[in-house]
């Protein structure tokens, strides 16, 4: 025990080690001298941030009285790697690269809800061509279905039901394989960019598309024969993570958890964004605000994703994926050689022989970036969690001057307090599973 | 701050090959300058040579170039569409409650289809109370404060700033809030938007902004006995140095840029 003064602060300590810091609160002391008095049977027990069920690095700290939960708060900040500030040494598209893995789960939307602020900072949101944004569409779409498949899986596992788990991967396979047939890679992206998309859909993903969305029509049946009319399942989610539509706005609480305390809001509807007023979808609802209604949530939207997704097939007309303004629009025509992706050997021969400043042109705006007029743009999308906000603010120079993402997971986490309070320490799991928080969205 | 501006010495010392750069304050009227707002817009920073370095590292022949970075300014009426009416609103109700609403309301931003009532600090919470209970107005979901810091904005180098969304009539504005560097104080909002628990903690985690009155206000993401806030301007990256052939890679914010 240190003899100093207790102050608000950490205390050091030089060690042979380095500087220890001793973090010493005002009333400490008398908090754990007034815990070791008490002779009740309280216990608190401390979840995480290793642990399976607990979705990543996410730790909850639980007061018990037998098996009561009393009170219930997370830890959060084990997955924290400085995505924001990191931003702020790229160039608005390298941004792209890192927005993408804040949550990892849902890399298309984080990179659309930048893309769409950068383009409101920039003015060009007209600009952007018609086949990029049914192809961002496209993709997001796809994206909510492995999202929604990852949430049910593992909250089914959570609960005991691997079989739920086998399924919601298999069939996340199958889209992370569409995924990687049009980015080259299964997460992380980076497809989306500023003004457009990075290149076109590769020859055969349509059809490939099309066949996902066959095979997932017949999928998603299994988790109803599974899973929905269940007995054991309904038993553990029925009026479990019990919250109600006063709470979810005071606690900000958007996406399914909003939606299964009967409020249809959703931002493809309410501020459309990508052109989604002109495809045609229903917003699913639920009036039990529990786990299961949220799990009914999630697989309708899946179903309703596969709508969306179709339409977006049948609109795709041929056309350029960039905005036309080539001080934005990435100049590099990809294509695939024998080392992997890479610049096409046509648009080098092309730069390097033929046009000085097309080389020049083509440096600067990749080493260089582009300049985005000052001010300040706030983008929203409806992500598979809720409502994912970016807030960008822009000096005029060529990288962000402040990247803020409001990350549904992490205001959606808040509401954990409010759903397990009172409860069953089992029932916990079930709870935070139908949060579906992501740690890489919640700490970024 | 735009009275600062000069107006007669147009033109006077290009700046290029002058030891000690130009004063922009002196030397030059902002707006013949590449890039200029003129005299509109707010200014948060003056910018002097183009690559970033400070450190003596431009070599380029550029170190005299000054720049005056501006953010949109104050817009007056109309501000078109709903604006108006939520401004009438937000304006009538302060009013209503015997509070002047240019006591309340700094300014009016128009930019980019999107309001922002820059608010002072100590009205704050009954700005955002009467937002979200107004019939009127009723915005009753927060989406959480986002901190900025603007070194250069001399007096108010904190900002906050929120965006209120209204499910009920389908709109959403934003609210910034200014501190100075030296008294970080605002006003917690976690009474009238409980949701901003954890918004608030990471602000003040980052930004070192002190919300007063929130409940817990500790750190949320950096460990309990981190140092300083991160993501301020003046907060050293650090890293570690590269060295290749003897010479030293310095920190990204170091480093020459073109920003």
């Amino acid at each position: 025990m240190s003899t100093h003064t207790p102050s608000s602060t950490a205390g050091t300590r030089e060690t042979t080690e380095g500087t220890v810091y001793t973090v010493t609160g005002g009333d400490w002391d008398e908090v754990v001298e007034s815990a070791a008095k008490a002779d009740d049977e309280r216990i608190v027990v401390n979840m995480g941030p290793q642990h399976p069920s607990t979705h990543g690095v996410l730790r909850l700290i639980l007061e018990i009285e037998g098996e009561t939960v009393t009170e219930a708060r997370c830890g959060i900040g084990y997955l924290h790697t400085g995505i924001e500030k990191n931003l702020e040494y790229r160039t608005w598209t390298q941004g792209t690269t890192f927005v993408t893995r804040m949550d990892y789960l849902t890399p298309f939307f984080n990179e659309t809800a930048y893309c769409l602020a950068v383009e409101k900072l920039l003015g060009i949101e007209d600009q952007v061509p018609d086949r990029a944004s049914v192809i961002r569409v496209l993709l997001m779409e796809l994206n909510r279905l492995s999202s929604h498949l990852v949430c049910v899986a593992t909250g089914g596992m959570e609960l005991g039901s691997t079989t739920i788990m086998i399924y919601g991967f298999r069939d996340r396979e199958l889209v992370l394989d569409v995924f990687e047939l049009i980015t080259g890679l299964r997460m992380n992206h980076a497809y989306i960019r500023p003004g457009g998309l990075a290149q076109d859909l590769p020859p055969g993903a349509v059809d490939q598309i099309r066949e996902l969305v066959k095979k997932m029509r017949k999928n998603l049946t299994e988790y109803d024969k599974l899973a929905t009319g269940n007995p054991i399942f309904k038993g553990r989610m029925q009026d479990i993570g019990y919250l109600d539509l006063a709470g979810c706005m005071a606690l900000g609480a958007t996406g399914p958890i909003l939606r299964s305390a009967g409020l249809p809001h959703d931002l493809r509807k309410a501020q459309p964004y990508c052109g989604y007023e002109t495809y045609d979808f229903d917003v699913p609802t639920a009036d039990t605000c529990d786990s299961y209604g949220r799990f009914l949530i999630r697989l309708e939207e899946m179903r309703q994703s596969l709508r969306i997704i179709e339409q977006c097939l049948d609109r795709l007309a041929p056309g350029p994926v960039m905005v036309g303004d080539k001080k934005i629009a990435w100049p590099a025509q990809l294509a695939l050689g024998p080392d992997g992706l890479g610049n096409s050997l046509d648009h080098i021969k092309t730069i390097m022989g033929t046009s000085m400043e097309a080389l020049i042109h083509h440096f600067k705006l990749v080493t260089e970036g582009f300049r985005v007029p000052p001010g300040q743009a706030y983008a929203a999308v409806e992500s598979p969690k809720g409502e994912l906000g970016v807030h960008v603010v822009s000096d005029g120079g060529t990288r962000p001057f402040r990247v803020h993402f409001r990350d549904p997971s992490f205001t959606n986490l808040q509401t954990m307090a409010a759903m397990c309070e009172g409860g069953q320490v089992a029932d916990v799991i079930v709870a935070v599973a139908s949060i579906d928080p992501v740690m890489g969205g919640v700490d970024r | 701050m735009s009275d600062a501006k000069a107006t007669g010495d147009a033109g006077k010392g290009g700046g290029k090959g002058s030891d000690e750069g130009v004063n922009p304050e002196k030397d030059l009227s902002a707006t013949n300058l590449p890039g200029q707002r003129g005299d509109q817009g707010e200014e948060i920073r003056v910018q002097r040579g183009m690559f970033g370095a400070d450190n003596g590292g431009d070599t380029s022949g550029y170190g005299g170039l000054v720049r005056s970075i501006r953010l949109p300014g104050p817009s007056s009426r109309p501000y078109g569409g709903w604006f108006d009416e939520v401004a009438d609103e937000l304006e009538g109700a302060l009013e209503e409650q015997g509070l002047l609403p240019e006591n309340a309301i700094d300014r009016t931003v128009v930019d980019r289809g999107e309001l922002t009532f820059h608010i002072e600090r100590e009205h704050l919470v009954r700005v955002a109370r009467t937002l979200r209970d107004d019939p009127a107005l009723r915005f009753e979901l927060c989406t959480g404060v986002s901190g900025v810091h603007y070194p250069g904005d001399k007096g108010r180098e904190l900002h906050a700033v929120y965006h209120l969304r209204s499910i009920t009539h389908n709109r959403l504005i934003r609210l910034e809030v200014s501190a100075p560097d030296a008294d970080p104080h605002i006003p917690s909002l976690v009474s009238v938007y409980p949701t901003n628990d954890w918004h608030e903690r990471e602000a003040y985690d980052f930004f070192g902004i002190v919300f007063d009155g929130h409940p817990a206000l500790t750190r949320i993401m950096m460990p309990d006995d981190w140092q300083g806030f991160p993501q301020r301007k003046d907060y050293p990256l650090g890293g570690i140095p590269v060295e290749y052939k003897g010479a030293q890679i310095p920190a990204p914010d170091q480093r020459r840029s073109y920003s």
